[in-house]
Parts: structure tokens; C-alpha cells; sequence
């Protein structure tokens, strides 16, 4: 993260009302995300976690409050152009009829074409940058039906990428995956970061991975934010243990000197 | 068998070459067998004869009788086929198609009522397929929005919801059928079967232009059908108007099945068998399978209106119950694949 690219703030969310109708989630959450920065967002079930991230990506109307893309308010822009800025993954990524991988990745190009535009070869060359870095090339021919929950997960990030975006909404990005493959989203995303002063926002259950990869986190209980500032000023054992309603431990890792953190509840009596 | 597709089709994504060749094979397979519609018949009749003099009855079957046929099944074909296409993307279910979801009887009724109205106040030949549209894209909506559970499709109420439909409209039409006097009797009976008897040339070419219309606007649509197979949301996330899509998707496949059905009556499956047998070889982008619907359909119609016609010639069966007798058995089929995994065929 260079100086220049901190300074540029990506997307600002302020005093955001919002849910859905008759259940309010959010109750006047601010968040503010800089070109090349990772963000995570934190908090228990419920916290309001995904609508906030689907409030950033338009999906949902604020009841109160504003969002900002680039200074420019979210109602102002045309919404290909949103899409060529801002890419999402959601929780659920279901396709229906057999498509190739390819086909899906090249989905993300749309925003960038025509109606009746054929994917010239710059378009190909993105796509297929976007399947390397995910490390799924050999499977452009095969149909996502066919595919593992880790590869099809890394299928629709591949897609996001094909966006070309300069945000990048990501709703739980790495649950359900194995340890490897954690490891290796965050550091293609990291990345990302670094070489597009990318902005990234996940919503993260796992508060390791919160600590050892986001620039900084925002912890949000019951629709409001807790906490807002680097992994070490937010994941106090203080601040989880009043969110969390449970014992934890907040220590550093003795080999790399990570944060780290765990359930301090007494393991079962033997 | 899903591994076994994979291998069989190598192509990772649509290309320009790969979409013509692919058109290309179908128009092929298209013109044998609209050349074999026109060869076999009921009668048999020289070709020959039928060109050389005009006053020959071979003429008069030819250019009277089996070419206007032929054409009208590639129209009728054609339409059903693409409409098929475009509504299982829209519902994002497989089974999905005018004639199972009430549709094509919800236009039938509408061909009626006016057919009836008209012969009172006269002006029936626009009103009728204008009528078949208003019913039709009344079904479509009222299909579509029964369908919807907390705001998501479900795909099995959906297809009830069809079941329903067709009963209802079936009914209706007989109720029609017992209040008006003989002489329609003929022809409702030939709405419910569905058949491409006795089209004018001037009916074919109203029901083509219409068609035509509604086709252009699913082609210029065809990206986006792609991008909702990926679910309301996302596609709204890749910068598509889905609400608006929607809208668009209804009035395009109602025009067209309105059309259809204004000449042909109520043809079902022909927008399930086409569109499922195409995809599964040449895959879902729908840039390719809308115009390969498109020919496929009216290849596939013009040879099942042949076999309707020569099966137990010299009587003829309607070509509806060709299309059902076929279709019927391949929904169950696809059904209790679909039952065995989430529909995403």
C-alpha cells in the first residue's frame, strides 16, 4: 500500500439505515474503504455483515444515509458503469444450465461490451488472466456443475476479476474452504491490492484470517458498528468478548508474531 | 454422463466461427427437411408436373396445399422453439415452455373469444392474434408472479402453477365451445390440438413478420439471458436492468406465442424438446441456442407435421398431438433427471 493510493478513498458509507421490509438492520453504520486497502468486515450472525456489503453494492437501498463511489454518489451512476468499478461475490454463487467455466469468467466482461459484441481478444486475455491467477486455466472447458465448492468459489472471483474492478465486494470469500485455499484467495487478493490499488471488502467469520490479512476491520453487533481501525486496536479480547457473548484469548503467534485469536472457554471436563 | 459432455464438447466458450458453422449444419438439416415435406405426402404428385402446368391437380396440391404447410411449420416451429429458449433463461428452469406453462392456452382462449366476436362485428384477421397477445402476455405475467415465493422463483410451483393454468384455459375454451353454435365447433377443436391446417399465405407472413419482431428483441436481450442464468442478483451486479429485461422477455415471448397461436393453435413441447437437445450439445450460451432454437424448431415441425400427415394417411393427425405424444414421455424424463439435482441443466 503506497501512500498516494491511501489517500484516494474508494468508497464512504455514511450513517447507513438499512434492511428489509419491516426488519431494520443496519442502524447508522460509516465505513470508509482507500484504493488498495483490504477491509474486513467482523461481527456475530446477524450482525448485519451481508447487508451491509449488498448496501455497498447497490443491491440494497439505504433507508438513510449515503454512498459514495469515488466521491460520487451511488445514485448518480449508470449502473454499467458501477459494474465496470465494482464487482461482488455473494454467498451463494448458483448457475442455472451448463455453462463453462470460461463462459462464466467471460460473464464478467459484460459490463464492458455491447449487445451484440463478440469477446474481442483483449477481452480473452483478461478472462484468461483472471482463471492463472486463480489457478483454474485447466478447467476453462469444464462445466461449473462439475466442479468442487473451493474451484467454483475461485470460478466466480475469477469472474469478478474479469471486471476489471477498482472495488471488490467479497461476502464471506472463503467459507467452506480449506486452510490452502484461504491462504491463497487472500494472497491473490493482497495482490490485487498492491499491483490495481484495489479496494476489497469481505465479510469474514473468521477473525484469523481478519487479523492477518485486512488492513483494517470494522466489527459490527446488532446492526451498529463496535469497532472500527487496524486488527490490533479492533480484535481486543475486550471488544470480542462483549460482541461474541464468550471467553477469548488475543495473543501474537510465536513464529510470525501475527495476532492471533481463540475460544478461551475450559476445554470439556475428561 | 455429465463427465462424458464435458469431454465431447472441447469449445470453453462462443466464437464467431464456431456460432456460423454450428447455424450453418442447422439450416442444412432444415432445408432436407422442408425439401422432404414438400416431396411426401398424402398424394403422390410430380414435382415436375406441378411446376410445368399450372392447371394440373399436382399444382394445386403443391402450391396450394404443401408448401403453404411447410412454411407455416417453419414459422410455427421456429417461434414456439426460441420462445421455449427464452423462457426457461427467464425462469431459469429447463422445463419451463409456453404450451406446459399455460401460455399458449391463455393465447388460445384470447384467438377464440375474438374469432367469436368477430364473426358479430367483423374485423376478425387483426383481432385475432392482437387478442392472442393480450391473453397470452396475461398468462405470462400472472404464471410468473404465482410462481414467486418470498421474491424467488420456485421452480416446481412454477410448473404447478402451469398444470393449473392449462386446466383453466382448457375449461374455458370448452365453455366457449358449448355456448357458441356449431359451425366453430371445427375450429376450437383445432385450437386445442393444434394444427397447420389451412394457413393463407397473407396469415404465414403476418405471423413471420410478428415473429421476426420478437425474435430481434431476444437476440438483442441474448447476453443478458446469459448473465441472469447466474441469478436476479448477480446479473443486476454485472450492470442488467433485470426488472426491466423482465418486462421486455414477456411482451417479446407473449407477440410470438400470440402469433403462433393465432394460426396454429395450442403446440406443445415443441419449446422444451428443441431447446433441451440443443443445449446439451452445443452448450447454454444463449447467443447461440436462441438462433439455433430458431432453425432447429422449424426443422423439427416440419418434420413432425410430416409424419403427422403420412403416418396413417390418408387421415392426418394433428400435429399438436405429435408434439405431445413425443413431448410428454421427454418431460418425464427430464423431470426425474432434474429431480435427482438442482435444475441447472
Amino acid at each position: 500500500m503506497t501512500a498516494t493510493a491511501a489517500s484516494i478513498v474508494a468508497m464512504r458509507a455514511s450513517g447507513i439505515h438499512a434492511g428489509y421490509p419491516g426488519v431494520p438492520v443496519l442502524h447508522g453504520v460509516s465505513i470508509e474503504v482507500a484504493a488498495g486497502e483490504m477491509l474486513a468486515i467482523v461481527g456475530p450472525n446477524g450482525a448485519g455483515k451481508s447487508t451491509l456489503l449488498k448496501v455497498l453494492g447497490g443491491s440494497i437501498k439505504p433507508d438513510a444515509g449515503n454512498v459514495e463511489l469515488f466521491g460520487r454518489p451511488l445514485d448518480s451512476i449508470d449502473r454499467r458503469e458501477f459494474a465496470r468499478t465494482v464487482a461482488s461475490v455473494g454467498q451463494e454463487n448458483a448457475v442455472a444450465f451448463r455453462f463453462t467455466v470460461m463462459e462464466i469468467v467471460l460473464m464478467g466482461r459484460a459490463p464492458h461490451l455491447g449487445a451484440f459484441r463478440f469477446e474481442s481478444p483483449h477481452d480473452l486475455e483478461i478472462a484468461s488472466a483472471a482463471l492463472e491467477r486463480f489457478d483454474l486455466s485447466e478447467l476453462a472447458g469444464r462445466h461449473v456443475q462439475e466442479l468442487s465448492g473451493g474451484e467454483r468459489k475461485r470460478v466466480f472471483l475469477a469472474r469478478a476479476l474479469a471486471q476489471e474492478p477498482k472495488v471488490a465486494l467479497l461476502d464471506e470469500p472463503t467459507a467452506f474452504l480449506d486452510l490452502k485455499h484461504v491462504a491463497e484467495i487472500f494472497a491473490r487478493f493482497r495482490e490485487l491490492c498492491v499491483e490495481r490499488g484495489m479496494a476489497v471488502v469481505a465479510t469474514l467469520h473468521d477473525l484469523n484470517a481478519a487479523a492477518l490479512y485486512a488492513d483494517r476491520v470494522l466489527l459490527l453487533a446488532g446492526g451498529a458498528a463496535v469497532a472500527y481501525g487496524t486488527p490490533a486496536e479492533v480484535l481486543t479480547a475486550e471488544n470480542l468478548r462483549r460482541v461474541y457473548e464468550t471467553d477469548v484469548y488475543v495473543g501474537r503467534n510465536p513464529s510470525t508474531g501475527a495476532l492471533i485469536v481463540l475460544p478461551a472457554a475450559l476445554p470439556n471436563p475428561r | 454422463m455429465s463427465a462424458s459432455v464435458g469431454k465431447t464438447a472441447p469449445a470453453a466458450h462462443l466464437t464467431r466461427a464456431r456460432l456460423f458453422s454450428i447455424l450453418g449444419a442447422l439450416t442444412i438439416l432444415l432445408f432436407a427437411c422442408a425439401i422432404a415435406g414438400l416431396l411426401f405426402g398424402t398424394a403422390h404428385i410430380s414435382i415436375a408436373r406441378a411446376f410445368a402446368d399450372p392447371d394440373s391437380p399436382d399444382h394445386a396440391i403443391f402450391f396450394g396445399a404443401r408448401l403453404p404447410r411447410v412454411l407455416m411449420g417453419v414459422i410455427v416451429g421456429a417461434m414456439l422453439a426460441a420462445v421455449g429458449t427464452a423462457l426457461q433463461a427467464l425462469v431459469r428452469n429447463p422445463l419451463a415452455e409456453g404450451g406446459i406453462l399455460g401460455i399458449s392456452g391463455g393465447g388460445a382462449l384470447g384467438a377464440i373469444v375474438a374469432l367469436v366476436m368477430a364473426a358479430k362485428i367483423g374485423g376478425g384477421e387483426a383481432l385475432v392474434p392482437l387478442s392472442a397477445f393480450g391473453a397470452a402476455l396475461l398468462s405470462t405475467v400472472a404464471v410468473y408472479r404465482l410462481a414467486m415465493v418470498d421474491g424467488q422463483l420456485e421452480p416446481f410451483t412454477l410448473l404447478l402453477v402451469g398444470v393449473i393454468f392449462n386446466a383453466f384455459w382448457g375449461a374455458a375454451i370448452m365453455l366457449v365451445n358449448s355456448v357458441v353454435n356449431f359451425y366453430y365447433a371445427h375450429s376450437i377443436l383445432f385450437w386445442l390440438m393444434g394444427s397447420l391446417e389451412a394457413p393463407t399465405y397473407r396469415e404465414a407472413a403476418m405471423v413471420a413478420v410478428l415473429g421476426l419482431a420478437g425474435f430481434g428483441v431476444l437476440m438483442y436481450r441474448a447476453r443478458d439471458l446469459n448473465l441472469l442464468s447466474l441469478g436476479d442478483e448477480s446479473a443486476a451486479e454485472l450492470g442488467v436492468d433485470v426488472d426491466r429485461l423482465r418486462r421486455t422477455i414477456f411482451v417479446a415471448t407473449s407477440v410470438m406465442v400470440g402469433a403462433a397461436v393465432s394460426v396454429s393453435g395450442i403446440i406443445s413441447f415443441v419449446g422444451l424438446i428443441v431447446p433441451h437437445t440443443l443445449r446439451l450439445i452445443f452448450g447454454a450460451d444463449h447467443r447461440l441456442l436462441l438462433p439455433a432454437s430458431l432453425i432447429g424448431g422449424a426443422a423439427f415441425m416440419v418434420a413432425a407435421d410430416l409424419v403427422a400427415r403420412v403416418a396413417i394417411a390418408p387421415a392426418e393427425i394433428p400435429v399438436g398431438a405429435i408434439t405431445a405424444l413425443c413431448g410428454g414421455p421427454f418431460f418425464i424424463y427430464m423431470l426425474r433427471r432434474e429431480g435427482r439435482r438442482p435444475l441447472s441443466l
